[in-house]
């Protein structure tokens, strides 16, 4: 009897290479960990009392308050966790919003070319030659400040990397002998595109996906700076930007703890992004 | 096709693309924004107070008039005046180049600088315990907010050891330079992690190319190959990616600006933003846009000159 070897797909490879990284393993379950808290802490589980009073104004770090207390004396680590919760969601939803508008119009600009492409080229040619910076502060000024206001803004500044990348690969694609084999059992364009193609360039989508989920972290950050990020509740973002009047009365936990918070999380995406990148991009493989 | 059909038709390009951003600065800005008669007067404003001062800004004018106004502003950079200051922009703009520029340039020279040698030397040893170790510095670097950078630089040096101006800026040559050594400083290192990740990649693109190996196999030495060969071929993508950073220089350090009291455009829009001085904003926006376009057709252009290998289209 003989046996059939099966030749291991692209993910299962890629798993198993991900999974053999310690470090990556490692990042990934940092990610699942902030995750959890911010699931928890978004059901009212973990730090629904963080705007409770618990002590003295600005008691430093203790054994009763780990990372102490702010000039209310609200427990910095239950707003830590809190701002888990905003960040988390940023990222996500982030990443979520500039994956669709990625996809769907670099898909559509490589795959129809003609006019349809040189529409696409030109919105995102202009679309990148407007500083991200102001792109943020206009559509923040449009939408009033808020959460919501976060999201799209970071979601509308962060897809265009992504969108020339599947634009690139499925022009290389268009024209292998799978896509032409679908035409010739009838598939429609629509079929093609994202039954056949889209697959294929998944991995592109995966990599960036991290890669827009930790700089969306951090640019909740500087949007609250500016005074135009979440409002009314609190954020890595205007924990950092509080320290700013704290650090010379010399209360720094508050800054230690955003920033450490902040720190693991963006670090494990990165570490995780290029773990991804090597297991799933085969060509890249020791750069 | 031709080098210069392909510069001219890059050049062209530039038209729909200042028309497309005037467009989307028209429609963000003039469209949907929230009306600035109400922001400037506030909500007890009468309907004739408010009128008038639509009619002053322009905001009465049809919306077509009104995106003809950005476009030629971005040609003529006549932006008008600034709702906060009433001082005309383009003047507000040349005070504030010089300032920016005192900080933004020494910055990134010195960054970009330390960056390539930093990239030689790892990918010189690369795969190596030290080019492991730095990559990691890199990525962990970046993964620290630049606002915690800002503070603590500003906080630890400056305020609580004393070895550098807390704030402030003096105009002139030698007396701007104790303002600027900690911002400086503090630029360099938020561009090390990124600039040298970037630059590290393409070396290393190089030295796995054929004429490596065949350099190798006639037996040069792997200095020689290292800066003779590699370091050149690199150099293409090396100024591609610090031309395009130029246009930003001018447009100053926004967060640095702002934190060490440095009179430039970046704290100048900073201020805009926070007074909801929308004509100030628009300028820089269009500005900043105007700039990036030209430098990325430089860009593109220079490429095509200095590799032969690019193909045109």
């Amino acid at each position: 009897m003989s046996t059939v070897v099966k030749s291991k797909s692209l993910w299962k490879h890629a798993f198993e290479q991900l999974v053999s990284d310690r470090m990556a393993l490692m990042s990934l379950l940092i990610v699942i960990i902030y995750s959890l808290v911010a699931v928890l802490s978004a059901t009212g589980l973990l730090a629904g009392n963080w705007a409770d009073e618990m002590g003295p104004s600005y008691a430093a770090p203790s054994g009763e308050f780990l990372f102490g207390l702010d000039i209310f004396g609200r427990s910095v680590l239950a707003k830590t966790i809190k701002g888990t919760e905003v960040a988390m969601s940023v990222g996500l939803v982030t990443a979520l919003i500039s994956a669709v508008i990625g996809i769907v119009l670099g898909a559509v600009a490589g795959y129809f070319g003609g006019k349809v492409d040189e529409f696409v080229v030109w919105f995102y040619t202009t679309f990148t030659s407007i500083p991200s910076i102001m792109l943020l502060i206009a559509i923040t000024f449009i939408m009033g400040k808020g959460l919501v206001a976060v999201y799209l803004a970071l979601g509308l500044t962060s897809w265009v990397s992504l969108c020339r990348l599947i634009r690139g690969e499925v022009i290389r694609h268009k024209d292998r002998e799978y896509v032409h084999a679908a035409t010739a059992i009838g598939g429609n364009d629509f079929r093609k595109l994202f039954k056949h193609i889209l697959p294929n360039v998944l991995h592109i989508v995966i990599i960036n996906f991290s890669l827009t989920f930790q700089t969306a972290i951090k640019s909740e950050v500087i949007l609250s700076y500016l005074g135009l990020g979440v409002q009314g509740r609190p954020s890595w973002g205007t924990m950092i930007d509080d320290a700013k009047l704290e650090l010379a009365r010399g209360v720094w936990w508050q800054l230690a703890a955003a920033t450490l918070a902040m720190f693991v999380v963006v670090l494990a995406f990165n570490i995780l992004g290029d773990a991804l990148r090597d297991s799933l991009d085969p060509k890249l493989k020791g750069k | 096709m031709n080098t210069w059909t392909y510069i001219a038709r890059r050049t062209l390009y530039v038209i729909p693309v200042i028309l497309g951003v005037c467009f989307l600065i028209f429609v963000l800005f003039n469209v949907f924004s929230p009306d600035p008669a109400m922001i400037m007067l506030g909500k007890h404003a009468t309907a004739k107070q408010m009128a008038e001062l639509r009619a002053e800004l322009g905001l009465d004018k049809p919306f077509f008039i009104q995106y003809l106004d950005i476009v030629k502003a971005s040609f003529t950079f006549d932006f008008g005046r600034s709702w906060s200051t009433k001082q005309e922009i383009f003047q507000m703009i040349k005070q504030g180049a010089i300032p920016s520029l005192t900080v933004t340039l020494p910055g990134f020279l010195l960054s970009t600088l330390i960056s390539i040698a930093i990239s030689l030397l790892v990918a010189f040893y690369r795969g190596k315990m030290i080019d492991k170790a730095v990559v990691f510095f890199c990525v962990a670097g970046m993964s620290i907010s630049s606002l915690a950078y800002i503070l603590f630089g500003q906080w630890f040096f400056a305020y609580k050891l004393g070895w550098f101006e807390i704030s402030g800026y003096e105009e002139g040559f030698p007396y701007f330079i104790p303002y600027i050594i900690l911002p400086v400083i503090i630029w360099v290192i938020l561009s090390i992690g990124p600039d040298v990740r970037f630059f590290r990649t393409i070396i290393l693109d190089e030295v796995y190319q054929d004429y490596v190996r065949t350099a190798r196999s006639k037996g040069l030495g792997e200095n020689h190959i290292m800066f003779k060969h590699v370091l050149k071929n690199a150099m293409v993508s090396i100024i591609t990616y610090v031309i395009i950073q130029l246009p930003f220089l001018i447009l100053g350090a926004l967060l640095l600006e702002s934190f060490f009291s440095i009179p430039g455009l970046g704290a100048m829009t900073l201020n805009a933003i926070n007074s909801s001085d929308f004509p100030v904003i628009r300028a820089m926006t269009v500005l900043s846009a105007v700039a990036y376009i030209i430098f990325s057709i430089l860009t593109d252009v220079l490429y095509t000159v200095v590799d032969p290998r690019v193909r045109l289209h």
